[in-house]
């Protein structure tokens, strides 16, 4: 397939030019999407200012070099890209690149928490049905998985937040910390991962469900193979094989679906944000679409772009972690 | 002569082979369950102007009517006084609508892209496969959302920009399906016989391709009934178009007392997304020898 035993240099090089080429594109798609959008970024501004005389925009065109040619145009937003120049927000009083760097971290917990979570309990529960395949436990499992699969992300978290915040008043509705109580230390720390809690749960939910379902069918598969046969009449006992034998070979399909899903589970990073206004890079998309600024939105998208390319990275790289065939064939 | 003749037989053996399949697939009780469910689904956005002629978005009763409480109102009210029952029939309507024409927009950008790649091969291949992975990069609810801001939502819109995201999958199936056809004896045969391309790949590639691509349909139509109603309730629905999504997003204002008005229309999303993944899990289980035991 694709994973062909490369070169360091060769195979860090083609990683690189993958990068180059992905923000070229996407830069091109962002330049075109703001060209065509109805109202430029000068009358935005001029609507803003309340009344604005024909003069006034005119300098203001100049000023945001809009009278020049559409590929001097272009050329000069690329060459903002190459210094990280992604524009800058108004209602925010902000470049869009602190902006985004800032409520980064924020997104990046939820949907790393989110993902172990899907990945552990997924993974789990799939080898759970694999075991019992066809008993109540399986049937259990996989109905929940189907259950969970079908369900759109924004009801999973109002559901959660009708259950474990208004009628059992646990946990809090949304937002990242306690404004009222300004925690420091542990105690931020865990007031904190209180209202991490749903808005996990609910982004995990439905990755859990694609899991179980993944891993059940690759634990069946990989139990029917020879030299799992093998390992048991060799006399090893079942944890042993499980874990040595049946999990490492099992677990591959989960960790492609990962890279393949990474850029699904930003989008519904997006939504769980918006129901918990979580402060991370999709309730920073949000405003930005309630608030019509379009720079921020295309600069979100090609961050989390970026984002995807470096999540796969990581993915290849624990690939040939888990896979002996890749790591032989590179040593 | 006997060649041709036995081309033709095995082909004739060929559509004989999917019917027992498609047999099968009616009798296995998850697909028997989608199909229920869709047919219902499918019967409300038929018949909505039949069981509710009047405009689904009008106040027609006093808000915060609950559920059972007048007998004319089965499913009750939202906060503007609008028949909830109403909404959702209405909405089947909407939604399927733009699932389907997203989908069809995925389908002839997915089968024209995969088979161009699979079955040009050298410089082809090598740019669709740039493209599906690029288009596979970028988050597609992002991207979605992105140009439908761009381009203000209207069912049209939503239908194309949600259809020009998730066509990469499909993409990458047909050309898989392709590449694995393409050298097989069966087009070698077409070739020797002197077929055309044209021929080759609406003769031979496609019928034998339709199975996989059937079951991804299924989930494509699920996952773009899935993001419609993500963008509606996120505001990115059309304004004047009564939507499962548009009608969670505003019964969201008053989830704490009356949270009905929300979880009803959700239902209906699970409801015909769990149709659809039923049909596609009972369509794959047929199609896959292994499960057959």
């Amino acid at each position: 397939m694709r994973r062909l035993p490369l070169s360091g240099i060769h195979l860090v090089l083609r990683r690189l030019l993958q990068l180059v080429g992905v923000v070229v594109g996407i830069a091109t798609v962002n330049f075109f999407l703001l060209r065509f959008a109805p109202g430029d970024a000068v009358q935005v501004i001029a609507s803003e200012a309340g009344s604005a005389s024909l003069e006034y925009v005119e300098a203001l065109r100049r000023q945001f070099g809009l009278d020049q040619p559409l590929w001097w145009q272009y050329l000069n937003y690329m060459s903002g890209l190459a210094r990280f120049d992604l524009g800058y927000s108004f209602r925010h009083s902000m470049p869009v690149a602190t902006l985004i760097l800032d409520r980064l971290p924020a997104t990046l917990l939820l949907m790393t928490t989110s993902v172990l979570l899907a990945v552990f309990a997924g993974g789990l529960l799939g080898i759970l049905a694999a075991y019992r395949p066809g008993k109540w436990q399986d049937v259990l499992i996989s109905v929940l998985a189907l259950l969970c699969f079908a369900t759109p992300l924004f009801l999973i978290g109002l559901a959660l937040v009708v259950g474990f915040s208004v009628w059992l008043d646990w946990l809090p509705v949304g937002g990242m910390f306690d404004i009222a109580v300004q925690a420091q230390g542990w105690a931020r720390v865990l007031d904190v991962a209180r209202h991490l809690i749903l808005p996990a749960l609910t982004l995990a939910l439905f990755y859990m469900a694609v899991y179980v379902r993944l891993m059940r069918a690759s634990v069946m598969e990989v139990r029917r193979q020879d030299y799992v046969r093998t390992a048991i009449s060799r006399g090893n006992g079942p944890v042993r094989v499980l874990l040595v034998h049946v999990l490492r070979n099992a677990a591959l399909p989960l960790v492609t679906m990962l890279g393949v899903q990474m850029g699904s589970i930003i989008g519904g990073a997006v939504v769980v944000e918006t129901v918990f206004s979580w402060p991370g890079l999709g309730r920073l998309s949000f405003d930005a679409l309630v608030q019509r600024e379009l720079t921020l939105l295309v600069g979100v998208l090609l961050c989390s772009s970026i984002l995807v390319v470096l999540v796969n990275w990581l993915v290849d790289f624990t690939y040939a972690v888990l896979d002996p065939r890749i790591r032989s064939s590179r040593s | 002569m006997t060649l041709v003749v036995t081309t033709r037989e095995a082909k004739e053996r060929r559509k004989l082979r999917l019917s027992p399949r498609l047999r099968q697939m009616l009798r296995s009780p998850s697909a028997l369950i989608g199909w229920g469910l869709l047919l219902v689904v499918l019967v409300m956005a038929a018949g909505a102007d039949l069981f509710y002629p009047e405009d689904p978005l009008a106040m027609v009763a006093e808000p915060f009517l609950r559920p059972g409480a007048d007998p004319a109102f089965l499913l009750g009210t939202d906060m503007m006084g609008r028949d909830i029952a109403a909404g959702i029939v209405h909405g089947a309507r909407a939604s399927l609508l733009i699932a389907l024409m997203a989908t069809l927009v995925a389908l002839v950008l997915g089968i024209a892209l995969g088979l161009a790649g699979g079955f040009h091969g050298g410089a082809i291949d090598a740019a669709t496969v740039r493209l599906t992975e690029f288009f596979q990069t970028v988050p597609p609810f992002l991207f979605t959302l992105t140009i439908i801001a761009v381009i203000q939502p209207n069912l049209w819109t939503i239908a194309l920009a949600i259809g020009l995201t998730s066509w990469p999958g499909l993409a990458r199936l047909v050309r898989a399906e392709t590449l694995r056809l393409r050298h097989g004896e069966m087009v070698q045969a077409s070739i020797a016989l002197g077929a055309g391309d044209w021929r080759i790949i609406t003769r031979d590639i496609l019928p034998n391709a339709m199975a996989p691509i059937l079951v991804s349909t299924s989930l494509m139509v699920a996952t773009a009934i899935l993001t419609e109603s993500a963008l509606a309730f996120m505001g990115l629905g059309d304004p004047n178009v009564a939507s499962w999504g548009n009608m969670v997003g505003s019964g969201r204002e008053v989830l704490r007392t009356d949270w009905y008005i929300a979880a009803l229309p959700g239902a209906a999303i699970l409801l015909t997304v769990l149709a659809l993944n039923l049909l596609g899990d009972g369509l794959a289980d047929a199609l896959d020898p292994r499960s057959r035991q």
